[in-house]
């Protein structure tokens, strides 16, 4: 059990939950949080934000019921936290790049803490949100409200992309990753996806994604996968 | 002393607890939660005779209490299940039961007979085999086989006889609800030579999204789970257990020591939990022990005392 420390709204729809209990995880790993009893019936998995030793913090977006109930959350209410689960990103070295749309910008908060120096790309279509608190962890900052937050990176440019965001986002940068450049130059994309989950360990094959090698599980193989390594369907 | 053991075909369960295929993996997950071997048993995923890519689009949507999914038996195939998950679920200490499904009666029979090679072969060199052969004949979400078999009692029986005929070992069929007449179906399965029946699958339904004007799921239904599923199983397992003599396995919707009581009050020997693993990642430890205060409290001495009580 844990117990909400603080649950900031940000923008519209958009939270900040801090939470007393499971003070660990790596970069794009994920928790399973419930602060319900039967129904929802299913927990809702949210990306690490931030790690620290009071416990850890979410950056949420309400799109349904269960995260609805999330924002009615008020210091010291308790809740269920199981996790960190999931394969994150890994701990590179070199240049390194951020890309995050949206509420994707949730788990690359952690990672810009873990990897000081690199550059920071956050797009909204809307209010943007968080974007002060990145700006000391950025050797450079560059934040898009409206457009197309992909067209600032110039992939060539970095050894490693870290993207999260929306699903055209992901399709997008995996495309412009695997597109030939003339300096020889080839950064490892890393996309963190998002998908229904039941269970968040790798049971229930409901959040299976389609890979070169097969069938995997974004909650267990991922939620972070080699760009060059999924298939998109849609 | 509180008594929670149960017998099945020589099979020992040490908890009527039992964990549901498909929502259970093959425990491994699981197993770093809790120790998997303080479970009655597990039911694998269930498994093809080859490896099966499952459903593309939407594979989960919750319901009022309940849940529909479309997975479509997403497995490794039996051979892989042999050679990569069976060497785990030998250091474990719980009933070990295979899932078994197919798309054809050829491929129902050829895996019973894998299966069966497999638990020659380790029982010979003495090692822990496979303990049982739960059939699928009553998957919803997948377009050949599986719900085929399962809802026409004649189909249903040429698959259970050439399956009976393919292993010794342990065999328990696991029923659909969707089943034109379950009773009926189990009955059949005795007369088969099953050693017990597994109920229920899960009940075929539809969730359809509104603004796209379409179902969530590519495949149109899928199968619902979960508590708002319970009051029809417990019918069904009380149903069944009255017209058959071998044991039953019950399930739908238990998330309390109160609901397993309450199959085995309509007749389950064992039950099975399922949906209630994903809303509680610790299901099975909880209720083991829930289970044991629930007895104590109302003073069962033994799960023989209330079987088929009501």
């Amino acid at each position: 059990m844990a117990t909400v420390i603080s649950n900031e709204r940000l923008a519209e729809g958009v939270y900040h939950l801090a939470v007393e209990g499971g003070n660990s995880g790596e970069m794009g790993q994920f928790y399973m949080l419930r602060a319900w009893g039967a129904y929802p019936l299913l927990s809702r998995p949210l990306s690490i934000h931030q790690v620290n030793d009071n416990g850890v913090e979410f950056l949420y977006h309400v799109v349904g019921e269960g995260t609805e109930i999330l924002a009615g959350l008020n210091p010291g209410d308790p809740l269920e936290l199981e996790g960190p689960f999931g394969t994150g990103f890994p701990q590179v070295e070199g240049k390194v790049a951020l890309v995050g749309g949206g509420i994707g910008i949730a788990p690359l908060y952690y990672c810009a803490q873990k990897l000081p120096g690199s550059d920071i790309y956050l797009g909204f279509s809307r209010e943007p949100f968080r974007t002060e608190a990145f700006r000391p962890l950025a050797a450079e900052l560059t934040v898009d409200v409206g457009g197309l937050i992909l067209d600032s990176v110039d992939f060539s440019a970095y050894d490693h992309i870290f993207v999260c965001g929306p699903h055209p986002m992901l399709k997008a940068a995996q495309l412009k990753g695997s597109a030939p450049d003339p300096a020889g130059k080839h950064p490892d994309v890393y996309l963190s996806l998002e998908n229904r989950m039941a269970c968040g360990i790798g049971a229930c094959l409901v959040c299976s994604v389609s890979c070169k090698d097969g069938q995997r599980k974004a909650c267990a193989d991922g939620p972070v996968f080699l760009a060059e390594e999924v298939l998109f369907h849609d | 002393m509180i008594n929670t053991t149960a017998t099945i075909a020589g099979v020992s369960f040490k908890n009527p607890i039992v964990m549901a295929s498909g929502t259970f993996g093959f425990g491994r997950e699981y197993g770093r939660l809790y120790d998997v071997s303080l479970l009655g048993g597990i039911s694998g995923k269930g498994l093809t005779l080859h490896a099966k890519a499952g459903n593309p689009g939407i594979r989960v949507y919750e319901t009022p209490s309940g849940m529909l999914n479309s997975v479509g038996l997403e497995n490794p195939g039996v051979e892989a299940f042999l050679a990569k998950e069976l060497p785990y679920w030998e250091t474990l200490d719980t009933a070990r039961i295979v899932n078994l499904g197919g798309n054809t009666l050829a491929d129902y029979v050829l895996g019973a007979e894998l299966i069966q090679r497999d638990a020659d072969a380790r029982l010979l060199a003495g090692k822990p085999a496979v303990d049982m052969i739960e059939l699928n004949i009553s998957c919803p979400n997948v377009k050949e086989g599986g719900i085929a078999f399962g809802v026409k009692t004649p189909a249903a029986q040429e698959v259970v006889r050439a399956v009976r005929a393919a292993t010794s070992l342990p065999l328990a069929v696991k029923l659909s609800p969707n089943a034109e007449d379950i009773a009926e179906m189990a009955v059949m399965c005795e007369a088969e030579g099953a050693d017990a029946v597994s109920l229920i699958n899960t009940i075929s339904g539809m969730k359809i999204d509104v603004r796209r004007r379409r179902s969530v799921f590519n495949n149109l239904y899928a199968g619902l789970s979960g508590p708002a599923v319970k009051p029809v199983a417990l019918r069904m397992v009380h149903q069944v257990s009255r017209r058959v003599t071998i044991p039953v396995i019950g399930m739908g919707g238990i998330t309390s020591a109160a609901d397993i009581i309450e199959f085995i009050m309509a007749g389950a020997t064992v039950i099975q939990v399922g949906t209630y693993n994903f809303m509680n990642l610790r299901a099975g430890s909880t209720l083991v022990e829930e289970l044991q205060q629930f007895m104590k409290e109302e003073n069962i001495s033994s799960l023989d005392e209330i079987r088929g009580i009501v």
